[in-house]
């Protein structure tokens, strides 16, 4: 019996051997190679692997171009984590109130996470398209216009000043109602009984809300945070197909620079060195979170 | 049944958030239904008062010169259908090791396989291109495939791995008190039980890698094998092609994925709150 153990637990290394050896090569190794690029001297077509230091990180930090592709992503991991968890949330408490026709609902609310980021780019940058002032407005502007709200128009992605708040937009459209299937789901899990006790101690809805329902679906916020915070910082499909850079890069993000400076300009070791710089900011989100849940589960 | 005006509120706030995400979906009929000489950027929420499927058409096979998405829908059938499979194959196996079989270290290795999954891809490109090229699959969908299969390796083995989990010991502990062996156990027990966990994981994959457009913009440039997000972009992108054009052509890319969630959502919800780890 012992030896057949030993002799299964020989098999089921063998068995993930080839996935474990593509991950250790594909995603330990070439991130490995990435940051040797970052320090190397390639920032022409042909491979140049001499060493040149923090050369390239310096470099890209006096580029007024990164430097404003960082602002815009901490603008639009604000804008686009926040607005998808409240927007989420607050459908969700709409949805759990015994509502008819809900399975119609959350079908229309989560659709669009079906659709990739270009779809997504290319519907959105006509939507938001302001028109000019000569030939009238269009998209969501002639909407606002024909509700009477037409001051609340904007050049959208045009106006350099808050162009990355348009992309924001559309990626809210996008993701809210992947919040809102989490939440949903969250809420089903608490038991009826703890809300009516909070009810019978004298607490009014928000009460219940604010000192019940939010702290018992804590991991569920934690989760969409992570979920939605890498999705936010890996940026790059909607930003290709709805604006591109924008004017004064206001639409820009560092995703974005990176397969440009790499793929067009052929700055390899640049390239790189931003994608390390990204890699560094998801890691910090993403290695508390996977120990967290490990540790969670040998617990359990 | 009496009126309750906070009941007809509550309707009336979730139908207002309906018509808030329809309205993209909307334009792209409703424009992609119109004519050429009815298209108006300034009248793009009026219905068509004519009804052409001419748009669809050039979006297919072209127009003026332009290419049409015809062939890059095809090239992005030819790279989903075996990468998804091959993915769910992969990660079913691996899942149920990570289930059930636990040597030393095993925990580890799964932890830093998921690792995999949230990495920006970005920081991997260079290298990939470099190696792609080197085994001569670089700017082929066989490249795209092995890319997509690849990195697909923590999703699906975290997936298989947390559906497995749930099979009762029971089960196993009788299988292996008749003599089934790790590969018994998998044949006679896990892969008859595996069909929810197959759907969930091919609609997962089918989606993601049917949407994806990093990969396909590094590794397939060129246009004889560009899968259909690279080429909606280049279509949308382009000056000379017609707006009812652009959104036929969004809606034909968007089509395969909306018609899963539509006639599968169930599934695809369950991928949805198991890509977040413990759901």
């Amino acid at each position: 019996m012992r030896r057949r153990i030993k002799r299964e637990t020989l098999l089921s290394i063998i068995l993930v051997l080839p996935s474990a050896l593509a991950i250790l090569v594909f995603v330990y190794g070439f991130i490995g190679l990435t940051a040797y690029v970052s320090f190397s001297n390639w920032n022409k077509l042909f491979p140049d692997y001499t060493f040149v230091g923090a050369t390239n990180y310096l470099r890209l930090f006096q580029n007024p171009r990164f430097v404003i592709t960082l602002r815009n992503l901490g603008v639009f991991t604000g804008l686009f984590v926040g607005g998808s968890l409240i927007l989420g949330f607050l459908l969700a408490v709409l949805l759990d109130r015994r509502i008819k026709a809900e399975g119609l609902f959350r079908t229309i609310y989560l659709y669009p996470l079906a659709l990739s980021f270009i779809v997504t780019g290319v519907v959105w940058r006509w939507l938001l398209n302001p028109g000019s002032p000569q030939m009238g407005s269009t998209g969501i502007n002639l909407l606002l216009e024909m509700m009477g709200l037409g001051f609340l128009k904007s050049g959208w992605y045009t106006d350099p000043r808050i162009g990355i708040i348009a992309v924001a937009i559309a990626a809210v459209w996008q993701m809210s109602g992947y919040v809102m299937a989490m939440y949903l789901a969250g809420l089903r899990g608490i038991p009826e009984e703890l809300r009516e006790a909070a009810r019978v101690d004298g607490a009014s809805e928000l009460q219940i809300y604010r000192f019940v329902v939010l702290p018992l679906l804590r991991p569920i916020t934690f989760g969409a945070l992570i979920v939605l915070g890498h999705i936010s910082l890996k940026i790059y499909d909607l930003v290709v197909a709805m604006t591109g850079p924008g004017p004064g890069y206001s639409c820009d993000v560092p995703a974005y620079f990176m397969w440009e400076l790499t793929f067009r300009a052929n700055r390899f070791a640049q390239g790189a060195g931003i994608a390390v710089i990204l890699l560094v900011i998801v890691s910090l989100l993403i290695i508390p979170y996977l120990r967290y849940s490990l540790r969670r589960e040998v617990e359990a | 049944m009496r009126f309750n005006p906070a009941r007809f509120l509550l309707y009336l706030v979730l139908a207002a958030f309906a018509v808030y995400y329809l309205m993209p979906v909307y334009v792209l009929v409703v424009t992609s239904l119109k004519s050429f000489a009815e298209v108006n950027l300034y009248r793009m929420w009026d219905p068509p008062r004519t009804f052409s499927l001419e748009s669809f058409r050039r979006a297919l096979f072209g127009g003026m010169g332009y290419q049409g998405l015809g062939p890059n829908l095809l090239n992005s059938i030819i790279m989903v259908i075996p990468a998804t499979v091959i993915s769910a194959a992969l990660g079913s196996l691996n899942g149920y090791i990570f289930a059930r079989w636990q040597f030393r270290g095993a925990n580890t290795l799964f932890t830093l396989a998921l690792f995999g999954m949230f990495i920006p891809y970005q920081s991997i490109l260079i290298p990939l291109v470099q190696t792609l090229r080197s085994i001569g699959l670089y700017g082929s969908i066989p490249g795209l495939i092995l890319t997509h299969v690849i990195y697909g390796i923590p999703i699906t083995t975290l997936i298989f791995r947390n559906y497995y989990a749930t099979v009762p010991k029971e089960l196993v502990e009788a299988a292996r008190i008749d003599g089934a062996g790790l590969l018994g156990v998998y044949r006679r027990i896990m892969l008859p039980l595996s069909l929810p966990g197959f759907a969930v994981v091919l609609i997962w994959q089918f989606t993601s890698i049917w949407n994806d457009f990093l990969f396909a913009v590094t590794v397939a440039q060129n246009p004889a094998v560009q899968p259909v997000t690279v080429a909606l972009n280049n279509l949308a992108g382009s000056f000379i092609v017609e707006w009812n054009v652009q959104m036929a052509g969004a809606l034909l890319a968007a089509l395969p994925t909306l018609l899963v969630y539509i006639f599968l959502g169930r599934y695809f919800m369950r991928g949805l709150l198991a890509g977040s780890l413990k759901g």
